[in-house]
């Protein structure tokens, strides 16, 4: 008697985030304009686009950081703009983020990172707060000494890791990457596209990654979109994209860097 | 089945000789944290024999969930009792191995008692304080050194840089300097009057706001008032730009961060301060004169006169020598803590902080030595 997780039991053409006619712009400048995407439940969409095109700003928008002009956002089914207050705090607990740049609070060990949405959220005893955070902690492959770190006694790497710590700290459904990869060499960016991997099969986790790494679409992305001219280009699965005529997927997936890691492109 | 209490975590128990079966049901997530801990701990402390934990029934598992169950079954086979979890899904499998229980120790913290800990801090602070005024002088023969070698290589002086800090610091400082001096002088001056007039002596608060202006208020309420503005200003830009390795950046281009950065700051502190205080003495002696003929009925003519005669040429000097020094001890001041800036936000706000108030307190230690030095040299 085998039971879905939770993660499959709802419908899978229901996606977990939709947008519609989106259109966002700074000024006089319009950055994407009617702009559609959809992330489906418990797939890992890789996102790319050269930059400058607006990756972190469609993120942004999602998560509610920069206002849009027009358009709909759904999240869990739920339009973004019809929710009062109360209901937004209820589907902000059950994204995580993870920055670019880590966004670790600098005066609180990592530890107490991770603790932070904890206690905000939830009624946990002592014991149980600790011993989730550090588990938390080791799940995401750091050493159970960098707990009481600051993060400003860590190394690049650490820090993504423990801000990836943070944003699994309640146990999210939707984890937002932004460009998780960068600034990390390459046997550890392999491991935390491992770790990305893992994670998302044991905790039935949706991950919308935005990148620049090709290594990391190859090895763990189900889907990718493409962002160009402020809309979606092209969105599908790794085939697709090399097939997709478009001048600037052909140049990002045909070109030399490509094909050191696609050995079958000549 | 929609209520939220159709969610709550349970746990049906089925007992049979030598074997507990724990069927769970409803949502085992961090929501109903309180609730999954008290089942378990009950559970734990009942059981004797073999405990099953049946998933079959479970909505959801989180992390937490999972961890509860799997740190039970740890400490029940610590106790030599078997367990198991049976029918659990794939997903939950994997939650499960992935968690594997991990014992984390508690670090032990070392127990002090609040007297020791009392003679520890004040044994800190005057060892920091020991290492503030040893690192200090350090400082000092550096800037020295600093500004001998641009006395020798003038092409290495920065003229522009010192006229930018110059506009910072001096001329866009003079309005509020003018405004506060400006109203002591009044405030001196019609305190001075209200004690005065009862020995009939009104005209000597002339001697009295011009003296106590020219020696001491001036230089002290500049000193202050730059410490407060420029100091902070240096120590937030010096800090800012380690902890973003800007500074490591000109070292690597072999630029002495020194000559680029602090030489013409404190140059403009040192030829600023002075340019201030002498504003600043005009318009305290501004504000005095306008309440003296406003509160004890002295005329500008009689005041101006009085005041000539009242004050000399050392009166004057003697606010003015002592203002390269401060500027001295707030630039050294603001220096050496915004380079001891460490890389987190906190500790940026922590040294400016510090950086206003060590200035401070230096400038009116600074000023209570010179007093003395010039009693002694009666000048």
């Amino acid at each position: 008697m085998l039971q879905t997780s939770p993660a499959l039991t709802t419908r899978p053409q229901n996606p977990i985030i939709r947008v519609r006619g989106l259109e966002v712009g700074f000024g006089e400048r319009t950055i994407m304009r009617d702009l559609d995407l959809d992330v489906h439940r418990g797939e890992i969409l890789g996102f790319v686009g050269a930059s400058g095109q607006g990756k972190s700003v469609l993120t942004r928008t999602i998560l509610g950081l920069v206002p849009k002009r027009a358009g709909r956002i759904e999240v869990f089914g739920q339009d973004m703009d019809r929710l009062n207050a109360a209901e937004r705090r209820a589907v902000e607990r059950r994204w995580g983020v993870l920055f670019q740049q880590g966004a670790l609070f600098s005066a609180l060990t990592v530890k107490q990172n991770v603790q932070l949405p904890m206690r905000e959220y939830l009624n946990l005893s002592p014991r149980l707060l600790d011993e989730l955070a550090l588990l938390k902690i080791e799940m995401v492959g750091l050493k159970p000494d960098a707990a009481d770190k600051l993060p400003s006694e860590l190394s690049g790497g650490m820090i993504k890791r423990a801000a990836l710590a943070r944003a699994l700290a309640l146990d999210p459904e939707i984890l937002f990457l932004d460009e998780p990869t960068s600034g990390l060499d390459p046997i550890g960016a392999g491991e935390f596209d491992d770790l990305i991997a893992t994670l998302q099969r044991t905790l039935g986790l949706t991950v919308f990654m935005v990148t620049h790494d090709l290594d990391s679409l190859y090895a763990v992305c189900n889907r990718i979109a493409a962002l160009g001219e402020g809309k979606i280009i092209a969105a599908g699965s790794m085939e697709t994209m090399l097939a997709s005529p478009h001048p600037w997927l052909r140049s990002y997936f045909h070109g030399k860097r490509a094909r050191a890691v696609m050995p079958g492109e000549a | 089945m929609d209520s939220a209490l159709a969610h709550e975590p349970q746990a049906k128990i089925d007992r049979s000789p030598g074997e507990v079966r724990a069927a769970v049901s409803g949502r085992w997530t961090a929501e109903h944290a309180a609730r999954i801990e008290r089942i378990v701990a009950d559970l734990s402390e009942q059981t004797e024999g073999r405990l099953v934990f049946d998933l079959a029934a479970v909505e959801r598992l989180d992390t937490l969930g999972a961890w509860v169950l799997d740190r039970t079954r740890h400490e029940l086979e610590g106790r030599g009792l078997a367990t198991a979890v049976v029918n659990a899904t794939p997903e939950q499998t994997i939650l499960l191995d992935e968690i594997a229980y991990r014992g984390f120790q508690e670090v032990p913290r070392v127990a002090h008692s609040s007297f020791v800990s009392f003679l520890v801090d004040v044994g800190q602070s005057v060892a920091g304080a020991g290492r503030d005024l040893v690192g200090g002088t350090a400082f000092l023969g550096e800037l020295v050194s600093a500004l001998v070698r641009v006395i020798v290589h003038p092409r290495r002086f920065r003229g522009s840089a010192v006229i930018n800090q110059l506009e910072q610091i001096a001329y866009r400082g003079v309005p509020i300097i003018v405004l506060i001096s400006f109203l002591v002088g009044c405030i001196v001056a019609q305190q001075g009057i209200f004690q005065l007039v009862k020995f009939g002596a009104t005209a000597f608060v002339i001697d009295l706001t011009g003296i106590l202006v020219l020696r001491e208020l001036a230089v002290l309420l500049t000193s202050i008032m730059v410490a407060g503005r420029s100091g902070s200003a240096f120590t937030a830009e010096i800090g800012s730009m380690k902890m973003r390795e800007e500074i490591d950046a000109l070292r690597v281009m072999g630029l002495d961060p020194m000559e680029v950065l602090i030489v013409p700051r404190i140059l403009a502190l040192v030829i600023g301060l002075p340019l201030l205080t002498f504003i600043s003495s005009l318009a305290a002696l501004t504000g005095g004169g306008v309440t003296a003929w406003l509160y004890g009925d002295i005329s500008v003519d009689v005041f101006l006169s009085r005041l000539r005669a009242a004050v000399g040429l050392n009166t004057f000097l003697v606010g003015l020598i002592k203002a390269p020094f401060m500027a001295l001890v707030i630039g050294i001041i603001a220096t050496i803590e915004g380079l001891s800036v460490k890389g987190s936000a906190e500790s940026l706000g922590r040294n400016v902080t510090s950086s206003v108030v060590k200035s401070i307190f230096m400038v009116i230690v600074l000023d209570g030595i010179f007093a003395m030095f010039f009693a002694a040299l009666r000048f």
